[in-house]
């Protein structure tokens, strides 16, 4: 069978437009690309760990510094993200509907994160809230640690996960306009209702892949955390710097352990925005519908929902 | 609710959308801003609606002077050249907003967006998203939309821009026969001189962010205040200094005084009527419109040669400072 006859013949399903072996071998490149990179070493990290079976693992997980670790990260993210949520929706609204001056250079700034190294951040965070930093007196003279302590990690995870938000929402808000608002002026809507009830659901999509960006990223964090921490084992250890740290002290389980936790927690959360993203129209998006509502109106039978909103 | 503007300017930058205008518009009545784009009449809409503040200047709605109130205590309804429907709403949710920003009673909500739901004809469209619509339901809509609030004053920004030609016709009708059963105050904006003509009690001429004529579609017709106009309003053609619309050119056999003798250039037949291109002996070029039994009668065909007559031609005073201003190439409806 020659190329031109496999093509012919499948021209009436679906349409193509060269020779089949090109588009088969970018195929089989891309995937085993992402074979090496990706499937491979995190589905080795899996065997591994329970290649002792289920004993170790437990044990590594009952272990009082891997749950101090495990909380400590989660409640890391649960402080960041909602601030660079907030944060990141109001300097998108100021980036794309405000004439200011600095407006080219905040534009700039926002993406600093992107383009410093995160030990970097760490470091200049040192430089300004460090014991010989500039705030260091004044903050230990008012007995408020920031650096080798929580405060410092919340700054850094803050700092490295900040652009996300804002990056997403920027092109949302700019595709929808300001029509839309305008409208809702006309119509008496106040400036926070029409915030409410119609930009923010305008730009929910945006909003909601900003916040899993934003999350992903701050579990993840190690560098800049990895400096400002102190790395103390059961009090400023996140679950990224356990995993290094059970590893050069040659607790293997225990760092493969704490590995595919955070690989459960970001599948997690990539399997949630995909529940989002795919369930346009079916339960989920209600589900972000309602909430972004603020409660606004109780919840009635499915049936009338649709005949009698609002 | 009648609208009176005095003295309203608008700068963007260096740029001057609105120069020093004002205007009256009346009580109940259904107004044409008309002008080219870029005249200034989209601003001086958003001006009345409160969208964009003038830098000088007031508005008075009725008798209340609202150029400091904004555009959610005006009472206005805005409809939009491009609807700005809340995509994230239905149909229903999109007409119902204004009343539940009101937080009027739900049933009386649900009853006032069903009377104008079937009011604009998208009863069956209710619980539809907007992107679910077509282009002239979705200006419906925004109409509904627009009306639910039972604004004293409604202002469309070229409602029908964005239509294809049937639509358009149907829904400036619809427009005119709404209004004639609400006798809300309404304010249009348009470039389409045969829309103006065709739907507006008054028309204001807009040019260069200034108010040329103001008036009843007829008299801007037949007593055009300056060549901006004239060449606006209708078609024209230009013979030296004077003006003459093409159905006002004769065409005849016979040599009568003060015609001029012309070649036939091209007939072009345009059901009723047919527009025939003209070179006159004295090298310029008219164009006539005749009724086409006339032109039947007189056999017209490209290469005769035949006397034509400017029945009522035109000449206008030139303005004291700049140059007249030339009229773009003749709307063609």
């Amino acid at each position: 069978m020659t190329s031109t006859a496999v093509t012919g013949s499948q021209n009436a399903r679906s349409p193509s437009y060269g020779r089949r072996w090109p588009r088969l071998l970018v195929r089989s490149i891309g995937l085993l690309y992402l074979a090496l990179l990706l499937a491979l070493p995190v589905g080795l990290i899996f065997v591994r760990t329970f290649a002792g079976g289920l004993e170790p693992v437990f044990t590594a997980l009952r272990s009082p510094d891997f749950q101090h670790a495990f909380w400590l990260t989660l409640t890391l993210a649960a402080i960041a993200v909602p601030i660079n949520t907030v944060f990141g929706v109001i300097t998108a609204i100021t980036l794309v509907r405000r004439r200011f001056p600095g407006r080219g250079l905040l534009n700039a700034v926002i993406d600093l994160p992107f383009a410093l190294s995160p030990v970097v951040i760490g470091l200049s965070l040192v430089l300004v809230y460090g014991q010989n930093g500039w705030f260091g007196s004044f903050l230990k003279a008012s007995g408020f640690q920031v650096i080798f302590a929580v405060p410092g990690m919340v700054l850094a995870t803050v700092f490295v996960s900040l652009p996300f938000v804002v990056r997403e929402v920027i092109p949302v808000l700019r595709e929808i306009g300001t029509d839309q608002e305008e409208a809702a002026y006309t119509l008496g809507a106040s400036v926070a209702k029409t915030f409410l009830r119609v930009t923010l659901p305008a730009i929910r999509w945006g909003v909601i892949y900003g916040v899993v960006l934003t999350t992903a990223r701050s579990l993840g964090e190690f560098g800049a955390v990895s400096v400002v921490s102190g790395r103390i084992s059961g009090k400023t250890e996140t679950l990224t710097l356990y995993v290094e740290e059970r590893y050069s002290e040659f607790d293997l389980i225990g760092a493969y352990t704490a590995a595919v936790v955070l690989a459960l927690i970001a599948v997690a959360v990539l399997l949630a925005m995909n529940a989002l993203q795919s369930g346009r129209g079916n339960q989920a998006r209600e589900w972000v519908t309602d909430l972004l509502r603020l409660g606004r109106r109780k919840r009635r039978p499915v049936a009338e929902t649709n005949q009698a909103e609002i | 609710m009648a609208i009176v503007i005095e003295h309203i300017t608008k700068r963007f930058g260096d740029f001057i959308a609105v120069d020093d205008v004002s205007l009256t518009v009346p009580d109940g009545e259904l107004t044409a801003l008309l002008g080219p784009s870029g005249s200034g009449k989209s601003t001086l809409l958003r001006i009345i609606a409160g969208l964009e503040v003038p830098d000088t200047g007031s508005v008075v709605l009725g008798d209340r002077d609202v150029t400091n109130v904004p555009p959610q205590r005006r009472g206005i309804g805005f409809v939009f050249q491009h609807y700005a429907p809340f995509k994230h709403m239905t149909v229903r949710d999109n007409v119902a907003f204004g009343l539940t920003i009101r937080k009027r009673p739900r049933d009386e909500v649900k009853a006032r967006v069903h009377d104008l739901l079937s009011l604009v004809q998208i009863e069956q469209f209710a619980d539809r998203y907007p992107s679910q619509l077509s282009g002239g339901q979705r200006q419906r809509m925004a109409l509904a939309r627009a009306l639910a609030v039972e604004p004293e004053v409604l202002l469309l920004d070229e409602p029908f821009g964005a239509l294809d030609a049937r639509v358009r016709k149907e829904l400036r009708a619809w427009l005119r026969r709404l209004h004639d059963e609400t006798h809300v105050t309404t304010v249009f904006v348009t470039h389409d001189q045969e829309e103006a003509m065709e739907v507006a009690d008054g028309i204001v001429v807009v040019n260069h962010g200034a108010i040329e004529q103001v008036g009843p579609p007829r008299e801007l017709y037949e007593h055009p205040a300056n060549e901006f106009v004239m060449g606006f309003i209708g078609e024209v053609n230009r013979l030296g200094d004077a003006w003459v619309r093409p159905h006002d050119i004769d065409i005849l056999f016979d040599e009568v005084p003060g015609s001029v003798e012309a070649l036939v250039e091209r007939v072009v037949y345009l059901g009723f009527e047919v527009r025939v291109e003209l070179l006159r002996r004295d090298g310029s070029r008219v164009w006539a419109e005749v009724p086409r039994d006339q032109a039947e009668e007189l056999e017209l065909r490209v290469g005769q040669i035949v006397n034509t007559r400017a029945r009522d031609a035109r000449t206008f005073p030139v303005p004291d400072s700049s140059p007249p201003s030339v009229p773009e190439q003749p709307v063609t409806a």
